[in-house]
């Protein structure tokens, strides 16, 4: 087809180099997914009324459930319902952050700053990876968050510190998994409006219909079956295990975190090629 | 089958060979595009909403692959030396490629740092870009409190981070002020003096005329026309006498009456002939003694330079199709573009009170 003889360069700038080495490719992609974290988490912090009021929702519903509906919920084995309620609140506060990146990537493919990117020296997978970094970082602060409110209401850490920190990592791992389901969707949405909507559908059921809130042995048996093998509900039996210990009352630790983890890692296998497919052909 | 060498002093900066690209497997953006760019030269793509321009662009900056044909920077193929090219050029859209939330500096930081510049190669840089655009004091404020002209320059600013050979201009003045687009100006000026290639998009005649040496004129992704602006202009006549009558059927009465006078044949708009005229005085006093001798009285006379629509009008025998909105839904129904292209003279002085707003 068509041979190009690489000449040298007419004296200018950045001339035609050679094959990048494996290394040298590397150390960009970790270059440029920095660079680009970096820019969305700078967004973040730009518009704090918007960080405000996403994490206004999750104190809510912390709020809500200790004080309001937790008093007519029975989690059982003499469980205070705020020690039971954390890890439902985790999961719910970091699944329905993440459709804070569904929207970034949306607008910025509305705005035409992918097109930009693309028109760069850059590496092809940082635009994704430093969305899908920095949301993960977004998700840390959360997290952290998330626990001062909770201890604050009285959650007390009943399987100690290391139990807790494991099922906190889990969760992290899990947000950065759904991250690049978010990722997809922001890519197939034509603006950010639609992005928000198109992802608030798939989570709601997920989250609702599952033990978070309530006992999953309080659910109708056919959405019982559901609630305890569909991911998020997996992920919260397996935190609440590392969290509370034998009280929470699902059995075997080690078979649920390995269940959750086999989620994580299945999502991510499935998800991350899909918002990489779509961006490739995005245009 | 074709081997070339590239980059040397006689490559052409850009090269397009028969471009073609269909959307959706039924718009037609590109159909057998192709025009070369002298190093070191303005070229213009001059072309009403949708005639193939940004599409052009998408292609050659890499962005998009070509359905058939090939496109080169430096003699570098855009699709099979993409890595190459991308170092090579520096791309300033219509709409401006910023983040809102970051400030100026973040903006051409972030930018430079994905050229993959050192860190203080970069800061230096963005001072310095800062500086030549007038943007020192708005530097460290987020973009959000810009003004669509400050806006529009950053994004310029952007595209220079990596001072590259090659510039893309994708109608960088589209929608801007008459000082914002003047400011526009001179700064491609101004990289062309210090060698930098520059392919601009545009609608306005007047910009393609005052900045390249060069134009093509698309329409519906053909090129129709190509030449200098003087070439271009001569075809058409140099300039453009209007002559308002009172109403529409006293247009179409003069319009026969001064149907050899000029160097071209009049055409009807409203109530309004236009007539393109080599010789601009001399025929407008021929005008004036043929009317008067019809008991015709003008309303309004004037004499003007020619639009991209008398260009359309002589290369096509039709209008220039300004009622489609950009993909990004861009204002650009009749009344605005026809706003915007008087703004446009305006701001290039030709109708002697320009850029004095």
């Amino acid at each position: 087809m068509t041979t190009t003889v690489i000449g040298p360069g007419t004296g200018g700038p950045p001339g035609p180099a050679a094959k990048p080495t494996a290394a040298s490719r590397v150390h960009w992609v970790i270059a440029d997914t920095l660079t680009i974290t970096k820019r969305n988490l700078i967004s973040y912090t730009r518009t704090p009324e918007a960080l405000f009021f996403s994490t206004l929702q999750p104190i809510m519903f912390v709020l809500l459930f200790r004080y309001v509906f937790g008093g007519a919920i029975n989690p059982g084995n003499h469980l205070s319902y705020i020690d039971y309620l954390m890890a439902g609140i985790f999961v719910q506060s970091v699944a329905f952050g993440g459709i804070g990146a569904a929207v970034g990537l949306a607008e910025d493919l509305h705005e035409g700053l992918i097109e930009r990117f693309r028109a760069l020296p850059m590496a092809r997978s940082a635009v994704l990876a430093g969305r899908t970094t920095a949301d993960l970082v977004r998700n840390v602060f959360v997290v952290v968050l998330m626990t001062g409110v909770g201890a604050a209401v009285g959650f007390d850490f009943p399987n100690g510190a290391l139990g807790f920190l494991a099922s906190v990592a889990l969760v992290l791992l899990f947000s950065y998994a759904l991250l690049w389901g978010f990722a997809f969707v922001g890519l197939m949405a034509s603006n950010s409006e639609t992005a928000q909507v198109m992802a608030f559908p798939i989570l709601f059921p997920l989250i609702f219909a599952s033990p978070a809130f309530v006992p999953a042995r309080q659910l109708p048996g056919w959405l019982r079956a559901f609630a305890n093998h569909q991911p998020v509900g997996v992920v919260i039996n397996a935190m609440r295990a590392l969290m509370v210990g034998p009280a929470a009352g699902v059995g075997s630790t080690s078979g649920h975190v390995v269940e959750a983890l086999a989620w994580c890692a299945g999502l991510l296998l499935v998800l991350a090629p899909l918002a990489v497919w779509r961006y490739r052909r995005t245009s | 089958m074709s081997v070339s060498m590239a980059s040397t002093s006689t490559t052409p900066a850009i090269e397009a060979h028969d471009l073609h690209k269909t959307f959706g497997g039924t718009v037609v953006a590109l159909d057998g595009v192709s025009f070369a760019v002298e190093q070191g030269t303005v070229f213009g793509l001059l072309g009403p909403n949708g005639a193939g321009k940004t599409t052009a662009v998408r292609i050659l900056t890499t962005i998009i692959n070509p359905d058939a044909g090939w496109g080169r920077v430096l003699g570098y193929d855009v699709v099979h030396h993409a890595d190459t090219v991308r170092p090579l050029i520096g791309l300033a859209g219509q709409y401006a490629a910023v983040d809102e939330n970051l400030t100026g500096r973040e903006n051409l930081t972030m930018v430079g740092r994905l050229n993959h510049l050192a860190r203080d190669v970069v800061a230096r840089r963005a001072v310095e870009l800062l500086e030549q655009f007038g943007l020192s004091d708005a530097g460290d404020r987020p973009l959000k409190t810009y003004s669509g002209g400050m806006r529009r320059r950053l994004d310029v600013a952007a595209a220079l981070v990596a001072r590259p050979k090659v510039l893309f201009l994708d109608e960088p003045t589209t929608g801007l002020d008459p000082q914002s687009r003047m400011d526009v100006w001179s700064m491609v000026e101004g990289l062309v003096g210090e060698g930098t290639s520059v392919l601009l998009t545009t609608q306005y005649l007047e910009e393609a005329d005052r900045l390249a040496g060069h134009i093509a004129v698309v329409d519906r992704g053909h090129v129709i026309a190509e030449g200098t602006p003087a070439q271009l202009k001569a075809d058409l006549g140099a300039t453009v006498l209007d002559v308002g009558l009172p109403d529409a059927e006293a247009a179409q009465r003069a319009a026969v009456i001064l149907q050899t006078v000029g160097a071209k044949s009049p055409t009807v708009v409203g109530s309004i002939v236009e007539l393109p005229v080599d010789d601009g005085p001399r025929v407008a006093m021929e005008v004036l003694r043929l009317l008067d001798q019809h008991a015709l009285a003008p309303t309004t006379f004037r004499l003007r330079e020619p639009s991209l629509d008398d260009v359309f009008l002589a290369l096509t025998g039709q209008r220039a199709e300004e009622d489609g909105a950009g993909p990004e839904g861009a204002p650009a129904t009749e009344p605005g573009s026809r706003r915007r292209r008087r703004r446009a003279r305006a701001a290039a002085g030709t109708t002697g009170d320009g850029g004095g707003r």
